[in-house]
Parts: C-alpha cells; structure tokens; sequence
C-alpha cells in the first residue's frame, strides 16, 4: 500500500505530471509513460539533456500517441510546394507552427536540432508566433521525417488547411519607418532652432538662414512622407462624408507647414516647423501604440485553418494521402482516430463515435453506426472508421454555415467612437475662433490678421484629443494582451465599456467541454457490484462507459458473458451470473423519455433499476464567481447547444430571470442576439464553437475563448484565454475606465488650449512659444493616461 | 564660423547614420519577436561534458 501511495507521488522527469500508473524508470529516472521516455532517451542519446536543466520538467505529455503515418502526406509533391517557403538544389525552407512551444527549453532544444539530425542546417524559432523556421537539406533528410523528428521529442507540428493556401502577409512596417523618420526630424528641427530662440546675433544674417533653410529641408520628409499617414485617414473619412478626428490636424499641420515656409522664404521669421513636427511625431507614436496588432493572431478566421491540409483516402483497396482539395464525391475516405471529418458523408466501415462539441456545443460525442450520415467538423474518437463522401468539402454543412451572408457584417468601426463625435464639436470651434479673430483684426490691423487667424489654428488643433484617446487605447490593449484578452482593435474598448447584456455559450466557455464529471445515484453499490460494472462497461468503447468504467476505479475484471451492445441504447452481460444492463433511460426503464433533458445512463442488475449515472458538467475554475459578479450590473443569458441538463443548476447560479435556453442552433443563437438587439440592448457574446459563429459577429461584442489562442477560434472581436475567463468583469471594468482617463486628459489639453489661444487670438503667438507649448501639453497628456489607465488597472490588480 | 558649418554637418550625418540603422533594424526583423531573442543569448555554450556527435555549425 506505501509503496503505491509512493509511486502516485512521483513526478515524471520528462513532462513534471503526476505518474498514475507504474512509473518507468530508467536511468534513475520516472517516467510516466513509454513516450515520455522515448523523448528522454532521444535527447541522452544526442547529449541534449541540456533540455532538462535549463527549465523544470520541460516536457509535453507524450501518453497519447500519435499514429505513425501521420505524416505520409508531407510526401505529396503538391503538398510539399505549398508548404515550402523557399527551395534551392540543396536546401528547403520550412516554417512549422509548434503549439506546444512554451518554456525556454523548448526553444533551445529546437534551436538544437541540428544535433538530432546532421542534415538540419539551421532552425530559428519565432517564440511570439510559436514557429520554428528550419533549413534542411532535402537531398538526405525528408519534408516528412523533419516533421516526424519533431513529433519523436513531442513537438507536433501542426498543419492546416490555411497552411496549403496562402503564407502569411507580411506586416505592414510602413508606420515604424514614418514614426522613425518624423522622429528624427523632429528632434534636428528643434536643435536648429535653439540659436534663434536663444537669440543669435543679428549680424550673422547668413548663419540664421543656414538654420532656418536647413529646418525647411528637415521638414519636408514630415510633411511629404510621415503625414501622409493622416492625410490619408482624413480624406478616406471625408469621402464617406464624414468629418473625421482627423481632418482639422491636417488642416493644421498644412497651415503649420504654409506659413512657416512663406516666412522663411520671405525673411520675416523662422516658423513653426518643430510644432509642426512635434504634432506629428507624437501622432504617430499614438498611432503606432494603438495600431500593436496581435501579429500572431488572426481575428477572422474561417474553416479552413481548422480542418486538415490532408486526408486519407481508400482507393482500389489502397490507402493513399490525398489533399484535401482534391476530395471529390463518391470518394472513400479513412478517419484515424482524433481526426477531423472533413466533408458530409455516410459511415461505410467501423463504428463512429463523433465529438461534435466544438460544432454544436453538445458535450458528449455521438455514436453513428453504419450507413448513417456524419457531418463534418466532428472528430472521431476510438477506432478508424471509413465514410463515403456524398458532399465536397465546400459544400459541407459546416462551411456553408460558415460562408451565410448575414455573417458578414460591415461598419466603419472608427465612426463609432465618442471621440469623433467631440472632435466634431472641436473643429467647428476652432473654425470659429479662427474666423473671428481674422474678422476682428481685419478691421483693426489688417497686418495681424493672417497671423492671428494660422496661429489660432496652430494652437488649436485637436492633437490633444487624439493624443488622448490613441494613448489611453494604446496602453489598455496592452494591459488587457498582458492578461490575455486580445482584442480585434481599439474600439472594441468602447463597445466593451457600453455593454448591458451578456450572453454566455455553455459547453468548452463556462464549462471546460472537455472532462465531464460522473455521479452516481440511487441504491448504493457495494464493491462486488462495481467490480462488475466494470467488468461489463470496459467492454464497450463508448465515451459513457468508459466514464464508467474509470468511476469504479475497479482493475480486476470479471469475466463477462453473452455481451451485447445495442448502439445508441445500451450494452447488456452476464457478469458472474448476474444480468447487468447499463443504458438509456428507455432502454433500461421501459418508460420513454421525451426528450433527453439529461445525460444519464440507467443501470440495472437481473432487471431491477439500482440507478443511474449522470454527466456533470465540469466548470472552469472561478466561473460561477465571476457569473455572481457580473449578475449585479449585467443582465445575463446562456444560449446552449447541449440538452438542458445543467438547467437548475445555471437557473440559480445566474437568477431566476435570466434567460437560459437549450438545444440551440447557431441560427437560434444569431436570432436571439438580434432579437435582443432590437429591444435595445447593447449584447455581448461570449463563445468558443462554430456554433457560436454567427452570434459571435452579430452581437455588439463577440469575445472568443480559446484554449490556446494561437489555435483556430471563431471570427470575434476579441479572443480571450480560457483561463482568463473568470476576470471578465475586471476587463469590462477597465474598458469602463478607458472613457474617464480619455476624458481627463481632453480637459487638460483644453486648459492648455485657452492659454494658448489668448495668445494666439492677440496675434501674439511667438514660434518659442509655440515650441515650448505643443510638447509641455503632449508630455502632460502622455504622464495623465499613461498613469490614470495604469493605476486603475493596478488597482484592480490586474497589472 | 565655418567650424559651425563643419559641426552642423557632421552632426546631421551622425543623426542620419541612426535614421539608417534604426530603419535597417526594422527591416531586418529585429523587432518581430522580442520574447527569443533574450533567452536565446542566454545558451550560446555548447555542453562540454557530454560526448559530441556534431558540433555546432
């Protein structure tokens, strides 16, 4: 007995897990399973164990196998040239998404592999991306076997559809170089401009032009280049006939750039090119801040990064690997166990038992027997089935659910905000004051008018407002990435902040989907009993008894006799005389159930009713405390696709109000959400599954949980970490924030405006003035969100 | 006086070197994946201990 409550303790030296069986030990080490200790071997053999001290148990679990074909359709030519990245008479390049990249030891042993295998040239991980860029020589070593070697040291990659279709665009640096370039100016502009600031003499006549005409170099790759970065952003908003944020800083930096040039040239003045400048520099710098896009995430994804680049199919008796493109009707195809089925079909051979949890949110797979249809996007789990494929691959119910029209929604985001609708405000004022005082003074004198009039617009121009609201967004999407919440863009914020309802999906959002947690109830068992329930339950292959099976915690099994089992009903023996049964309810009980309200299995012994076993469904962590939480300021609402089984159990947990629905189709869900928008709601949805697609786009807000972000998510505005989930009300909190901070600084900026402009109105605007204005007010803006967001973040602990 | 004219050029040709060597430092990816590159300078030494099929390249 010690000795087996030592054995549970121990930890496997590869992949830090609790040993649950028998450890393997080798080396002086423990393994928790075969795989693990191959990896192990592997690397001791190479001298990489390296691996083992750089990080604590570094290791991925390697108990589930993977099969060992595989890989064979990284031998299709086709396949392997739309992988490739570049390929010479010696080498190919390769770039592979590695999941299960996570520690510092995965990347140094994956920068090693050429230590594994001598025809590696080369291999440069990209940790953000989770790939791994690799060279190798294709003459000696194969596109298959650098996959396979991957795979042996438990670094799966992973291939999909997308993959075979387009590489990835680049990213546009196009910003940075502005950013850069507007920098530099900026800062040489405001070094020649000290000497007449500081007063030069006056003699130097010839001096005080070097400068001035060498500021009006500098300025020009400002004006020419780094601004066309708002030029462009104002005109696309005034060809919508929208008069955006945008326009009147443009409108400032010309008048800025025209004056400054016209007093240069003409020898009246230096001019105003380090404001000018200055405006756009710190523009940009809120822009680019802003603009940090998740490089690595895409927010619009579709079907084909989730299904497989290739498949199996049966030909003329043969298995061949075949690309999924090239998948016809009336083709036979072979599903491996835990592959995806990629197109409708009918089952052929084998027994089917589907997860369609990711489909259609039920969270228990679905057994199919021969001659029945399954549709695609399920995976199937125990043994290899064969299908005939009646629909292609672009026609398949998934797809076409994917590819409905009214999931495509169009709105230009940024005309949304609340800044524009100020900034509209702004701009007329500033028309005015400009205009007035340019009344004012031509009837005064005539002289100042023009200077009173470009001054006012100088001062005046809404960088503050912009500069504001970029950097305040810019510094939330940091803090919220930092904790996982990536969101699509910046207004996302702004659509968070005014959210009023909440719709939850159940299965793999609220609840893990994934292990479900078995009760019993009724009579109670004796030991002898469960001896036996196991016995019969490990005979079938079905998710429920193996649940079963696994509940008993039984090993030794009896011997069972005349075996049945009836698909989608039950399975029936004779264990040690006694007739058990275990099934569904009508199978079991005689009585008919209407419609499956629970998932349960009924057990029975020589046809007495002892119970039945039930499927609980397994929260995530910290998630009903989060629901009670959100319930105080939100209305809230589950849309399931699963049978109602947890119904009572949700009912209390979000209120007797709130409105829990099953048996959802994701048109149901689209629906719903419309419906709810139509009453005026502002909703947010929150979901993981293709069913949950189109609710995610309809709603206000649609937030995508993902295990592992960087794995295929339904199109959304933001996608969160599941873990992440219990903090929802925190985000939406900050999101809150954001408004406020935003709205402090425009009040300081405002104060900065009327000094600024009681001098500028007077004509009497000085270019030292200017100079020391515009950055003082841009520097205060920075210090006011950079703190207030940071500060109501920390105070919810949240940074 | 022409001293100023030397200093001016030469610190905008300083200046310019930078502009150059920040936009090649973009170009050149150096700001794609800020999280490998610090762990990575950290296991430049190959292990001497164990017995050496490849060396490194």
């Amino acid at each position: 007995m010690s000795n087996k409550e030592k054995a549970i303790a121990v930890q496997c030296y590869h992949c830090g897990e609790d040993c649950v069986d028998k450890p393997v030990h080798v080396h002086e080490k423990d393994f928790c399973c075969e795989g693990c200790r191959m990896v192990y071997e592997i690397l001791n053999q190479n001298g990489l164990c390296d691996y083992y001290a750089i990080s604590k148990n570094p290791g991925i679990n390697q108990r589930i196998k993977i099969r060992e074909n595989k890989f064979a359709f990284l031998d299709d030519e086709n396949i392997q040239q739309s992988l490739t990245v570049f390929k010479d008479d010696k080498q190919t390049h390769i770039s592979f998404y590695l999941p299960q990249m996570h520690c510092s030891s995965c990347l140094w042993l994956l920068e090693n592999l050429h230590r594994l295998n001598e025809n590696v040239i080369s291999s440069k991980v990209n940790f953000t991306r989770k790939e791994a860029d690799i060279i190798f020589n294709h003459r000696n070593v194969s596109m298959r076997e650098v996959a396979e070697l991957l795979t042996a040291i438990g670094y799966e990659p992973y291939i999909s559809l997308n993959d075979a279709k387009n590489r990835k665009p680049k990213v546009s640096k196009s910003k940075i170089y502005k950013l850069g370039v507007a920098g530099f100016c900026f800062g040489n502009i405001m070094l020649m401009s000290f000497p007449e600031y500081l007063g030069i003499d006056a003699k130097e006549q010839s001096l005080v032009n070097i400068f001035r005409y060498l500021n009006v170099l500098l300025s020009l790759p400002v004006f020419f280049y780094s601004s066309s970065e708002l030029y462009m952003s104002a005109w696309k908003s005034l060809k919508h006939g929208f008069l955006s944020i945008d326009a009147p800083i443009v409108l400032a930096v010309v008048v800025t750039f025209g004056r400054s040039l016209y007093e240069v040239l003409s020898g009246t003045g230096s001019g105003y090119f380090d404001s000018m400048a200055g405006i756009v520099f710190f523009m940009l710098i809120g822009r680019v801040l802003q603009d940090k896009t998740y490089e690595q995430l895409s927010f619009e994804r579709d079907y084909t990064s989730y299904f497989p680049i290739a498949v199996t199919r049966v030909k003329d008796e043969k298995e061949e690997t075949a690309p999924l493109q090239d998948i016809k009707l009336n083709d036979t195809l072979l599903i491996h166990n835990q592959e995806l089925i990629p197109a409708d079909g009918i089952l052929t051979k084998g027994k089917a038992v589907v997860d369609y949890s990711f489909v259609t949110g039920e969270s228990l797979p679905v057994e199919k027997e021969m001659g029945e249809i399954i549709y695609a996007g399920g995976k199937q789990i125990g043994s290899n089935i064969e299908m005939l494929v009646v629909k292609e691959v672009a026609q398949s119910y998934l797809t076409k659910l994917w590819n409905r029209e009214e999931f495509s929604r169009n709105s230009i985001d940024s005309e949304r905000s609340f800044v524009h609708l100020l900034s509209k405000y702004f701009t007329w004022i500033v028309l005015f004051l400009s205009l007035s005082s340019a009344t004012y003074w031509y009837f005064n004198d005539v002289s100042r008018m023009w200077v009173a009039a470009t001054s006012v617009l100088i001062i005046a121009c809404p960088c503050a407002l912009l500069l504001s609201n970029t950097f305040t967004n810019g510094n939330i999407l940091r803090i919220l990435g930092r904790r996982h919440l990536y969101l699509r863009n910046a207004q996302t914020i702004e659509d968070i902040a005014g959210v009023d309802y909440i719709v939850f999906d159940k299965t793999g959002t609220l609840t893990t989907g994934r292990y479900n947690e078995l009760a019993y109830s009724g009579m109670p068992l004796s030991k002898d009993v469960k001896r036996k329930i196991a016995a019969l339950a490990s005979q079938s292959t079905h998710p429920m008894s193996k649940a079963i099976a696994a509940w008993t915690n039984e090993n030794n099994r009896a011997k069972v006799a005349a075996y049945e089992e009836h698909t989608g009903k039950g399975v029936e023996g004779i264990v040690d005389g006694e007739f058990i049964t275990l099934g569904s309810k009508s199978y079991v009980t005689g009585v008919h159930a209407e419609r499956d309200i629970e998932t349960a299995t009924y057990l029975s012994i020589d046809g007495n009713v002892l119970g039945k076993f039930t499927f609980r469904n397994h929260y995530r962590n910290h998630v009903p405390l989060m629901i009670k939480r959100l319930r105080k300021k939100y209305e809230l609402a589950v849309l399931s696709g699963d049978n109602a089984g947890e119904k009572d159990y949700l009912q209390e947990l979000l209120g007797f109000n709130a409105n829990i629905l099953f048996h959802q189709k994701p048109e149901d869900k689209l629906e719903a959400i419309k419906h709810l928008q139509q009453t005026g709601k502002r909703v947010m949805m929150v979901g993981d599954g293709l069913n949950d697609a189109g609710a995610l786009r309809q709603a206000d807000v649609g937030i995508a949980v993902a295990e592992n972000s960087n794995n295929f998510t339904p199109a959304s505005d933001a996608i969160l970490e599941a873990d992440q989930l219990p903090y929802l009300y925190k985000f939406i909190q900050l999101c809150k924030d954001n408004k406020k901070v935003v709205m402090a600084a425009f009040t300081v900026s405002i104060l900065y405006n009327i000094v600024g402009n009681y001098y500028a109105v007077q004509g009497l605007l000085s270019p030292m003035y200017a100079a020391i204005l515009m950055p003082c007010s841009s520097i205060s803006i920075l210090l006011i969100t950079f703190g207030f967001s940071n500060f109501s973040a920390w105070r919810m602990r949240l940074k | 006086m022409s001293v100023i004219i030397l200093l001016l050029i030469a610190s905008i040709t300083v200046a310019c070197l930078f502009l150059a060597a920040f936009i090649w430092s973009v170009k050149n990816g150096q700001y794609d994946d800020e999280e490998s590159p610090p762990l990575r300078m950290l296991f430049d030494d190959p292990p001497l201990e164990h017995k050496e099929k490849t060396t490194s390249l």
